[in-house]
């Protein structure tokens, strides 16, 4: 029994990502109906789950796909340290403990993994990669839905709840028609796409920003779900942001417009100031906090400046940097396309280097201590002068990537109203719920993690109405 | 490479990838990809051959069309092939056959149409008589004349791959490395066993998005079955040169046991690949390619066809006709081998032996490594190796 082209289905998820498949396969398993409403059309369907390349998850033991062991202790304390205690407990540890067992579900999925390479990094103790990324996570997901009888539409918005007291009693389409339903979940994600919603918090500023992912995750369900009454979690002036390179496309430019060269060269704004320690601590400690910073720069524009010596040492970015043989020449440049003051840019880099000049020599994956003297803001590691041509510069935005606030939800995924008390049969799962466990901070791959694990609760859930 | 054009987006599409690395794990092209920061002709046409076309990472990019960024590499490199194999095809002129399958398939059928020919005239009447007993073949057609087509023509289809991969294998910028021991053994291991054209365990999404290992099979059916008629050959010049009996071989005999099983698993194995490329995902293909693999299967399945016939019809008057169409077919598909598809193994071999020489543990994606490094420090935060 499909619900296909049925005007009543069971379970209804919005949304079309990680969290939405996860929720669809778990009530269809569950014996339920399930169609799933995916605004995008099918070639950007996944929302930003696309994007993505694993999840963290709890294991008491390494085997062919992580390494080491990674308690649920740890996991928990991970999360506190990164959001300062700010979470809601009882679903961080419903979260952690979930966690161990999302690798084998997925596995059941057809989901395959990426072994460890040689060479390997720190993330593989903590988390899974997918094979080949989020897209082929969501083309497992996907591909099974169908073969399971799940009814997919793309293109399809909700723009409205039909909503009788606590309960709901189906959604109205874009194009006007009503889908009754036995229960919903909502998966649609959060807002960073709408820098309008953005500028509210940030100011004009905010429209110089870059959305990494989809262009889809406009909000408008969150809009809508706070409309109906759902109780606000997550602070909703937070979003997480990188520095990436400032050609990149307004949207969807993912992975590949980052900029991992920071470490390893001096990053000045359109005055030519330096203005934060680009050596403060290992980049994976720090890159989080650079699109912020840059946030916070005359025009939303920064610009690292690297020398021959430091451009091999990070992974070589989409865009060519721009080249020069001098840094009077590399100035010239980025004042001629950028507005940059060129007189300032080379009096800082003089600057730098002179306060770097007694060290010959860095070792990138540790803090090796080599500091600039008597420099403000200092240079806390690997600060070698920018002195060996040819010159090269990134220019640098704020990507933004996700938003942390969303709907509070209780530990059945179930949507909660103002005064605490839950819908009888709304739930959500993903990043628009994510703000009740992640309300600031960066954990790689958690984003998947709370997408899996609520997804898996609330369509689990939600099949119990059928 | 020869199409600039071709060349400015191989390397577009190369450092897109190169600055995402989500599909390290599929295949052994993009830890090759990530052992470079800038990409020579060589190192694309290189990277191209190790590319077994599976498709993977196609339908795995969120770059994919209609996304702005337009990654295509499965159809991108099948296209670099094309341009790989002509560049380096001596004599230069015929390179062209490589990108044009209709004058291809002419010539590979007028050769073969011509030795048919010349054949049935050495014959003369003999051509329509029965022969049986030791050296009945020869009766028909003369031995010299057979060892013409297979040294001549088969000699110049050695020197034709032989000079395209001396040409292909100094190219690259890694052209002067030494190649150990272990990584010869590690890649002839990768070759025999069609390493990279199982996708891990579950298949490749070729012909379509599915993953199947139907590829892998058929692929595997013509490759084993080729070896098993090269193997035939081989025993067949033993039997006659040092043990002095001459052909036809009873059929419980090692040249005929083995000649008929790599026959009939080689037209299994076109009819396979046939199919498959006839149902296959047009999206991440490259037009100019299909023809050029067409030509091949025909001329390899049209050799085994009509060397079984032989076998059937040998003790009847239709076994001199055969055994000049046989003839024929054989000088064809020396031709189409020399210039078409059949030389992607001459690459690919290279390309494989260059991968696993170049990484220096060895160990290639799919292949879980024993203890895997700890790096701490100056790594992409959202998971991928840095540059050593």
């Amino acid at each position: 029994m499909t619900a296909q082209a049925s005007s009543h289905v069971d379970v209804v998820v919005a949304g079309g990502g990680n969290a939405a498949l996860c929720a669809a396969l778990a009530a269809r398993a569950r014996g339920a109906t399930v169609a799933v409403l995916e605004r995008a059309p099918q070639h950007m369907r996944g929302g930003n789950s696309r994007h993505t390349r694993n999840l963290r998850c709890a294991h008491d033991a390494p085997h062919a796909y992580v390494t080491g062991v990674y308690t649920e202790e740890e996991f928990l304390d991970d999360l506190l340290g990164v959001t300062g205690h700010a979470t809601n407990h009882d679903l961080a540890r419903l979260l952690v403990r979930e966690s161990a067992t999302v690798p084998d579900w997925m596995a059941a999925q057809g989901v395959r993994w990426q072994p460890p390479l040689a060479g390997t990094l720190a993330l593989h103790r903590t988390n899974l990669f997918f094979l080949g990324g989020g897209k082929a996570l969501l083309n497992t997901y996907y591909a099974r839905a169908e073969r399971l009888g799940v009814w997919i539409r793309y293109e399809t918005a909700v723009t409205d709840l039909l909503l009788d007291g606590r309960r709901l009693e189906g959604v109205r389409l874009a194009d006007g028609t009503v889908l009754r339903a036995r229960a919903a979940v909502i998966a649609t994600g959060g807002f960073e796409a709408d820098l309008g919603w953005l500028a509210e918090y940030w100011g004009p500023a905010a429209h110089n920003f870059l959305v990494r992912g989809t262009p889809y995750n406009d909000g408008a369900m969150l809009r809508l779900l706070l409309r109906c009454g759902a109780r606000c979690a997550g602070d909703p002036r937070e979003f997480h942001g990188v520095a990436i390179d400032a050609r990149a496309p307004k949207y969807d430019g993912g992975i590949v417009t980052r900029v991992d060269a920071i470490p390893f060269g001096i990053v000045v704004n359109r005055l030519g100031h330096r203005f934060y320690d680009e050596g403060e601590q290992l980049w994976p400690k720090r890159y989080a906090i650079w699109g912020k910073l840059i946030a916070q720069q005359p025009d939303q524009i920064a610009f690292v400046v690297l020398d021959a010596r430091a451009i091999r040492r990070f992974i070589p970015p989409l865009f060519p940097p721009i080249t020069a043989p001098s840094l009077v020449e590399l100035a010239g440049q980025l004042e001629a396309q950028f507005g940059v003051d060129r007189q300032a840019l080379v009096r800082t880099i003089e600057e730098f280097n002179r306060a770097a000049a007694h060290n010959t020599r860095i070792v990138p994956d540790v803090l090796d201590g080599a500091c600039t003297r008597n420099l403000d803001p200092p240079k806390s590691n690997w600060a070698l002068p920018v002195a060996t041509p040819p010159f090269f510069a990134f220019p640098l935005r704020p990507g933004v990537t996700f938003t942390y606030m969303g709907v509070a939800v209780d530990a059945a995924a179930r949507v909660l109203r103002q005064d605490g008390v839950p819908f009888h049969n709304l739930y959500a799962a993903g990043e628009i719920m994510a703000g009740n466990i992640l309300t600031r901070g960066y954990l790689a791959g958690i984003g998947m993690t709370i997408g899996t694990v609520f997804g898996r609760i609330a369509g689990t859930h939600a099949a119990a109405h059928a | 490479m020869r199409d600039p054009d071709l060349a400015r987006e191989a390397t577009r599409q190369l450092t897109i990838c190169n600055a995402c690395r989500y599909c390290e794990g599929y295949c052994a092209v993009f830890p090759a990809l990530e052992l470079r920061q800038t990409f020579t002709g060589g190192d694309i046409a290189y990277l191209a051959s190790l590319c077994h076309d599976c498709r993977a990472c196609y339908y795995a990019c969120m770059y994919a069309p209609p996304h702005p960024f337009a990654v295509n590499l499965p159809r991108t490199l099948a296209a670099v092939r094309t341009d790989t194999y002509r560049r380096h095809t001596w004599p230069a002129v015929l390179g062209q056959l490589h990108s044009r399958s209709t004058a291809a398939a002419v010539v590979a059928a007028g050769v073969a149409l011509l030795v048919t020919l010349w054949a049935a005239w050495l014959a003369g009447e003999r051509l329509f008589q029965v022969h049986t007993g030791p050296g009945a073949f020869y009766r028909v057609i003369p031995h010299w004349a057979m060892l013409v087509v297979g040294l001549g023509l088969g000699g110049y289809w050695m020197a034709v791959w032989a000079i395209a991969g001396v040409r292909f294998w100094r190219e690259s910028t890694t052209g002067a490395m030494r190649v150990q021991a272990r990584a010869l053994g590690l890649a002839a291991w990768d070759v025999l066993r069609l390493r990279w054209l199982g996708g891990g365990d579950a298949g490749c999404p070729y012909p379509t998005e599915r993953p199947s290992q139907s590829r892998r099979i058929s692929h595997g059916l013509v490759f084993y079955g080729f070896l098993a008629a090269f193997a035939s050959t081989t025993s067949a010049a033993i039997y006659q040169e040092l043990l002095g009996r001459l052909p036809p071989y009873p059929v419980v005999s090692l040249p005929v046991l083995l000649g008929s099983a790599g026959g009939v698993a080689m037209i299994a194995g076109c009819l396979g690949l046939w199919q498959q490329k006839r149902h296959s995902d047009q999206a991440p293909a490259a037009a100019e390619t299909l023809g050029s693999d067409y030509v091949f299967l025909i001329a390899l399945g049209m050799t085994n066809v009509t060397g079984m016939l032989t076998l059937f019809l040998r003790q009847t008057p239709l076994m001199g006709v055969t055994l000049a169409v046989h003839l024929g077919t054989v000088a064809g598909l020396y031709v189409t081998a020399a210039h078409g598809k059949f030389i992607h193994a001459v690459y690919r071999v290279l390309a494989l032996v260059r991968s696993r020489a170049e990484q220096r543990t060895g160990h290639l994606p799919l292949e879980v490594a024993p203890a895997a490094r700890h790096h701490a420090g100056a790594i992409d935060p959202d998971g991928s190796v840095p540059p050593q």
